[in-house]
C-alpha cells in the first residue's frame, strides 16, 4: 500500500481533555485548527475537484461530439469509459504511481477518468434527445451544420449535460478524498490522518461534514446554473 | 420588402428513386404551380406527397428530372440559400422549445443578418397577421397549444417573406375544429400574403377547400389528376380518382360553388330564403328540410332572384 510522504501535520501534542479521552465531537479542537487543517483541506479539495471536472468535461465534450457524429463509435467510446469508471480508485493509483510518480497528476487522471463516463453518457443522450422536428424545421430554414449545432442541438442537450455535471461534480468531490493516498492534499488529508491516530472521531466527522457541505453546495450552484441557462424548460 | 412576392413552381419529369434499382417514390412528376397559388398534393399513404414536397428544398435529393423556382433549378443553387428562401412549415411544427416566440420567428430573418429591433417588430407584425397576441412574442413554445404553436410556425415560415411557401400536412395533428379555423385563418392570410404554395394532406376535404389545384398522386408516386378541386370532382380522370375523393363527390361539388354563380329566375314569390352567398350544398339542404322545391335568393336580405331544385341539381 502507497502511503504519502510529506510532514504529518502536527494537529496533536496541546490535546485538551476532549481531544486526548477522544470524544465524539470537541470543538475547541475545530477552532484551533480550522486554520491549520481544515480550511487548507477544503480548499485543496475544491481546487483538485474543479482542475478534475474541469478537464473532464472538455474531455467528454470533443468525445461526445465524435460519438454523437459518428454514431460507430458512441459505443467503443462509451465502452471504454465504462471500463475506466469501473476501475477501483486505489487500484487505479497503484497503476499510475510507477508511472506519473505521487504528484497531483496521478490523482487528476483518476479523478477525470471517473467525470468521464458520466459526462460523455450524459452529453450524447442530450444530443441525440434533441426533437427530430426541430432539427428537420431548422434544416428546411436553410441552417448550416454548424449553426444547427450551436444553435439547436446544443442549448437544447444542455438539460441533460447539466444533470450529468451535476453528478460527476458530486462524485469527484467524494472520490478526491482518496486523493490523500497519494498526495497529501484534499479533505481526504484530515481523515486519513485521524484514522491513524486512534480514530479521532472530531476530525473524521468534520473532515467528511466539510466533503458533503462542499458536495451539496456545489450541486445547489448547478441548479442555479441550469435555470439560468434554460429558462425554457420551466415554461 | 424588393423580394418577389409569389413564384412560379415547375416539376419537370421530377423522379425519386431509392435504391439503384429500389421502389419509385416520385415517379416522372410534372406539374406548374403558377405564381401565388396553392397547389395541395394529396393521395393515400405511399403517393409520395412529403417526399414530393422534400425534393422542391432538396432535404431529399432528386435522382432525374429538375425542379425549377422562377426558372432557376433547385441544384443551381446553394442548398442554405435555396432553403432560406422557401418558408417551410411541418406537422410537429418543430419550433425550437429553448427560444421564444418571438426568436423563433426570427430564425431565418437572424441567418440574413437582421438585427433584433427588425425582428422585433417583423414579429409582432405576423403574430398580429396569424391572430396571436402580442403577449406571446416573449413566451416559450412548451406553454402554448398545438393550434397556437401551428400559428406561429406559419409566423416563422414567412418572416423573411419567401415567395414559395411548403406545408407539409401543417393540421393533421390538431383537433378539427381548431384545423377548420386555422384552415379559414390560413385562406384570409394566404389572401393577403399571395405566396405560391405547396400544401401536403391526406385529407381530400381540407385539399378541396385549401387548394386551388389538386394533383392527386398514387402509389409509386405517379400523378393521377392535377386539376381545380371543382374539376377534380366533376371529371375525375378514373376510377382511383373517384373513389379517392369519395361517393359523395357530387355533394362535395356542390359545396364549392354559390348561389350567386346560378343563372337566377326572375320570379321571387314565397319559399325559403337564402343569401346569394350560400353554398349550392347547403341551399339544397335546406329545400329539403323545407320541402320546398324553390329557393328565394337574396342580396343583403332583398330577393333578386330564385331557384328551383332543378336548377340546382343539374
Amino acid at each position: 500500500m502507497i502511503v504519502a510522504g510529506g510532514p504529518v501535520i502536527p494537529n496533536f501534542g496541546s490535546g485538551s481533555k476532549c481531544e486526548t479521552t477522544g470524544g465524539w465531537w470537541c470543538t475547541d479542537w475545530l477552532r484551533s485548527h480550522w486554520g491549520d487543517t481544515l480550511q487548507p483541506a477544503l480548499v485543496q479539495h475544491v481546487e483538485l475537484s474543479l482542475l478534475a471536472i474541469a478537464i473532464g468535461f472538455v474531455l467528454a465534450l470533443g468525445l461526445a461530439l465524435v460519438g454523437y457524429r459518428f454514431r460507430l463509435l458512441d459505443g467503443p467510446i462509451g465502452a471504454f469509459s465504462d471500463f475506466l469508471y469501473t476501475i477501483p480508485s486505489l487500484a487505479l493509483f497503484q497503476l499510475l504511481v510507477p508511472i506519473t510518480g505521487l504528484t497531483e497528476t496521478t490523482v487528476e487522471i483518476a479523478l477525470v477518468s471517473y467525470t468521464l463516463l458520466i459526462l460523455y453518457r450524459n452529453m450524447v443522450a442530450g444530443l441525440q434527445n434533441v426533437p427530430p422536428e426541430a432539427l428537420e424545421s431548422a434544416r428546411g430554414m436553410g441552417l448550416t451544420p454548424l449553426q444547427m449545432f450551436l444553435r439547436v442541438e446544443l442549448p437544447l442537450a444542455v438539460p441533460t449535460i447539466v444533470a450529468g455535471l451535476r453528478i460527476a461534480t458530486v462524485s469527484t468531490i467524494s472520490i478526491a478524498t482518496v486523493a490523500a493516498f497519494v498526495i497529501p492534499k484534499g479533505l481526504g488529508r484530515p481523515i486519513f490522518i485521524a484514522l491513524q491516530q486512534d480514530l479521532f472521531k472530531t476530525e473524521i466527522i468534520a473532515a467528511g461534514g466539510l466533503c458533503i457541505a462542499l458536495a451539496l453546495a456545489a450541486d445547489i450552484l448547478l441548479v442555479f446554473v441550469q435555470r439560468a441557462l434554460t429558462p425554457w424548460s420551466r415554461a | 420588402m424588393a423580394e418577389p412576392q409569389a413564384a412560379e413552381l415547375v416539376f419537370d419529369h421530377a423522379t425519386k428513386r431509392y435504391g439503384d434499382a429500389g421502389d419509385l417514390a416520385v415517379d416522372h412528376l410534372s406539374l406548374t404551380v403558377p405564381a401565388g397559388e396553392i397547389c395541395v398534393l394529396v393521395g393515400p399513404s405511399g403517393g409520395g406527397k412529403t417526399t414530393a414536397l422534400k425534393l422542391i428544398n432538396r432535404l431529399i435529393p432528386l435522382t432525374d428530372g429538375d425542379i425549377r423556382i422562377d426558372g432557376v433549378s433547385i441544384n443551381d443553387q446553394d442548398v442554405t440559400q435555396l432553403r432560406r428562401g422557401i418558408g417551410y412549415v411541418i406537422q410537429n411544427v418543430g419550433l425550437f422549445p429553448h427560444q421564444t416566440v418571438e426568436a423563433n420567428i426570427g430564425t431565418v430573418p437572424r441567418l440574413y443578418g437582421r438585427d433584433k429591433r427588425w425582428i422585433r417588430a417583423r414579429a409582432a407584425e405576423l403574430l398580429e397577421l396569424v391572430g396571436l397576441d402580442q403577449s406571446y412574442a416573449k413566451r416559450y413554445p412548451g406553454s402554448l397549444s398545438g393550434g397556437q404553436r401551428q400559428r406561429v410556425g406559419l409566423a416563422r415560415a414567412i418572416a423573411a417573406n419567401p415567395p414559395l411557401l411548403l406545408m407539409d400536412e401543417p393540421f393533421s395533428a390538431i383537433d378539427p375544429i381548431v384545423r377548420a379555423r386555422l384552415q379559414d385563418e390560413f385562406l384570409r392570410l394566404q389572401h393577403e400574403v399571395r405566396k405560391t404554395v405547396v400544401f401536403v394532406t391526406h385529407d381530400v376535404d381540407e385539399a378541396i377547400k385549401i387548394g386551388d389545384r389538386i394533383a392527386i398522386l398514387r402509389e409509386g408516386g405517379k400523378l393521377a389528376q392535377y386539376a381545380t378541386p371543382q374539376e377534380i370532382l366533376e371529371h375525375p380522370t378514373d376510377d382511383f380518382v373517384a373513389e379517392f375523393v369519395g361517393k359523395d363527390r357530387a355533394l362535395k361539388a356542390l359545396a364549392l360553388r354559390t348561389l350567386d354563380t346560378m343563372p337566377l329566375r326572375r320570379e321571387t314569390g314565397d319559399g325559403p330564403r337564402a343569401e346569394k352567398t350560400t353554398t349550392l350544398r347547403d341551399a339544397l339542404s335546406l329545400l329539403m328540410t323545407e320541402r320546398a322545391q324553390t329557393l328565394v335568393v337574396t342580396d343583403g336580405g332583398q330577393p333578386i332572384g330564385s331557384v328551383t331544385r332543378e336548377d340546382i341539381l343539374q
